[in-house]
């Protein structure tokens, strides 16, 4: 017996027929693999990724979690992390203030800002290692030739300084992607409050501090948590510029894990360790759907 | 209120200073590919290279026999990146707008939870799932091929172009559905008819981004390609660093050309950007 269905059948039905291509391609490419991680990282294999495996249950996380190779890396990652997105976000917020303000040449700047965002991480990255080339690098002349060093560094042979170098790279490519969105979330700002404080007789700071600060709170708070879940996870601009030396001493937890299961043939403890990453950065995820659902609850 | 002219020298001097910031990198990498090996070699460094030459873009373009292996090659994984950055914004494009409008729009079982899933796996590093996948193309020979390129770029790209697009219909008004159901229209006949053409804007926004997220993939394309049949151009500048003998000159000619095809992409959509980064970030 045939009947017809009622128009929110229709739309269910329709729903899910739409939904479907995306849907088969997700469980697929994403969810599948993951979950495919996380069983590989039960296992021992040693010798490289097609070997054979010994179940060892949560022992590469055991193993991981009281190895200090681990922690050190971490560590370096969080350093990585918090110094190139703190820096990030005041150099960010500073730019859109500036633009805000509309000094002279302001559009310009404005556009000019999409060039270091839209420049390949690859290019970036290998951009920079040339600056910083120890024999030949612009860095080195530049500095010599201002007087403010005698003779040229080797920028790239000391760990921390070579960190902090990926660091201004870093910084290089994504203020601009702060810069940019801090700029336009401040152009849809209600101007009568500040106006409002003004005649109240706010001085500057207390008007960027009590009414600007926290009606940007939203956008700042988004670009924080896109920008903490890339650089934890930082990999090609460290391949390319110091290939995680020296000494391993730009070795990220990304960057390990590549090592780990692609270099060293640990293929259960690189999963391991790519769990450990997903797992961080599902809980950012969390707290970055918490942010954006706020407004439509309301 | 008007601002006092010291006041506006010292913000005008502040632009200047992010300008140099932005501009001097990029000065250096192009004046670096149209110098001769003997100047970027020479110290104190010559800023301003007094033999400027093409003699880098042209061993890229008409490879001649001196020319190193890499920059003989570079023009083939140009058009491979180019292969598979279009046919992956095709790809999310298409899938990608009709789940979104599903989810905005129409009511079905396991909406809401569907819609935060496909948040949550855009949140999936590329590292936690290469493994399996890797191990997915070496059982079907799929390394080495673009096929498999397309395949994996789809992890990131395709829950990036729901997110946006759903972003992008949350804006249209729902008034306007409703008319074009009152005229008679199907669901089908309002999304093709109606919807689609005037989200274009959303579409041109979420195309470019996701061109460029796959123009610029570097960790998947240094896994799964390693010949010159599916390798990109991340690699192949790479590579440049890698296990060749360091030759600047071409490096910072295949960064020129990498970047050229991105910045003008923006410059040209720069509106886009804007409200692209706007409706990904800000928008609720």
């Amino acid at each position: 017996m045939r009947r017809k269905l009622s128009l929110s059948q229709q739309d269910a039905l329709l729903g899910l027929a739409l939904i479907f291509p995306s849907l088969v391609i997700i469980l697929g490419i994403s969810l599948q693999p993951i979950l495919s991680t996380l069983y590989l990282s039960l296992f021992e294999t040693s010798r490289g990724i097609e070997a054979q495996r010994t179940f060892v249950g949560l022992g590469n996380y055991a193993n991981l979690l009281t190895d200090a190779v681990f922690w050190v890396t971490i560590g370096r990652t969080l350093y990585f992390t918090i110094v190139s997105v703190g820096l990030e976000l005041v150099l960010g917020l500073a730019i859109a203030q500036l633009i805000h303000s509309h000094p002279p040449g302001w559009q310009f700047l404005r556009t000019s800002l999409i060039i270091p965002w839209a420049v390949p991480t690859i290019v970036n990255g290998t951009m920079w290692r040339w600056i910083y080339n120890a024999d030949y690098g612009a860095l080195n002349g530049l500095l010599y030739q201002l007087g403010l060093i005698d003779k040229y560094i080797p920028w790239l042979t000391q760990p921390t300084t070579a960190m902090n170098l990926v660091i201004l790279a870093d910084i290089w490519h994504s203020v601009p992607f702060i810069a940019l969105i801090l700029q336009a979330a401040l152009a849809t700002l209600p101007a009568d409050l500040e106006e409002a404080a003004a005649v109240d007789g706010a001085n500057a700071l207390q008007r960027f501090l009590f009414i600007r600060l926290p009606l940007l709170r939203p956008a700042i708070l988004v670009a924080l948590v896109i920008r903490t879940v890339e650089a934890f996870r930082v990999f090609d601009i460290i391949y390319v510029i110091t290939n995680g030396g020296p000494a391993f001493g730009t070795v990220t937890i990304s960057y390990l894990t590549y090592l780990e299961s692609f270099s060293f043939g640990h293929v259960g403890r690189g999963s391991a360790l790519s769990f450990l990453i997903s797992l961080f950065t599902l809980i950012m995820a969390f707290l970055y759907i918490r942010v954006l659902y706020r407004p439509e609850e309301q | 209120m008007r601002r006092k002219p010291l006041q506006t020298l010292l913000l005008f001097a502040l632009v200047l200073l992010v300008l140099l910031f932005v501009y001097l990198p990029v000065a250096w990498l192009v004046i670096s590919s149209i110098s001769t090996r003997a100047e970027l070699l020479s110290t104190p460094i010559h800023w301003i290279p007094q033999n400027p030459t093409l003699q880098n873009y042209i061993n890229i373009f008409s490879p001649g026999r001196s020319t190193s292996e890499v920059a003989k090659t570079f023009r083939i994984t140009l058009w491979n990146s180019f292969v598979v950055a279009s046919s992956v914004t095709a790809i999310t494009l298409v899938a990608g707008s009709l789940a979104a409008y599903a989810l905005i729009r129409l009511r079905f079982p396991f909406r809401r939870s569907i819609l935060l899933g496909i948040l949550g796996t855009r949140m999936i590093p590329e590292i936690s799932l290469v493994i399996p996948l890797y191990l997915f193309a070496s059982t079907y020979r799929l390394l080495n091929t673009p096929g498999i390129l397309i395949i994996t770029y789809l992890s990131f790209a395709l829950p990036f172009a729901i997110w946006l697009m759903a972003a992008f219909f949350q804006t249209i008004p729902i008034e306007l559905e409703d008319a074009a159901r009152i005229d008679g229209c199907t669901r089908l006949q309002t999304l093709f008819q109606i919807i689609l053409p005037i989200s274009s804007p959303g579409l041109v926004s979420t195309g470019l981004f996701v061109f460029l997220t796959a123009w610029d993939e570097f960790f998947f394309a240094l896994i799964f390609t390693s010949t010159v049949a599916a390798k990109t151009v991340p690699v192949a500048i790479a590579e440049f660093t890698g296990r060749y003998v360091v030759d600047v000159g071409s490096m910072m000619t295949g960064g020129v050309l990498a970047a050229i095809p991105p910045v003008l992409l923006s410059l040209i959509f720069q509106r886009y950007i804007v409200s692209g980064l706007t409706a990904g970030a800000v928008k609720g």
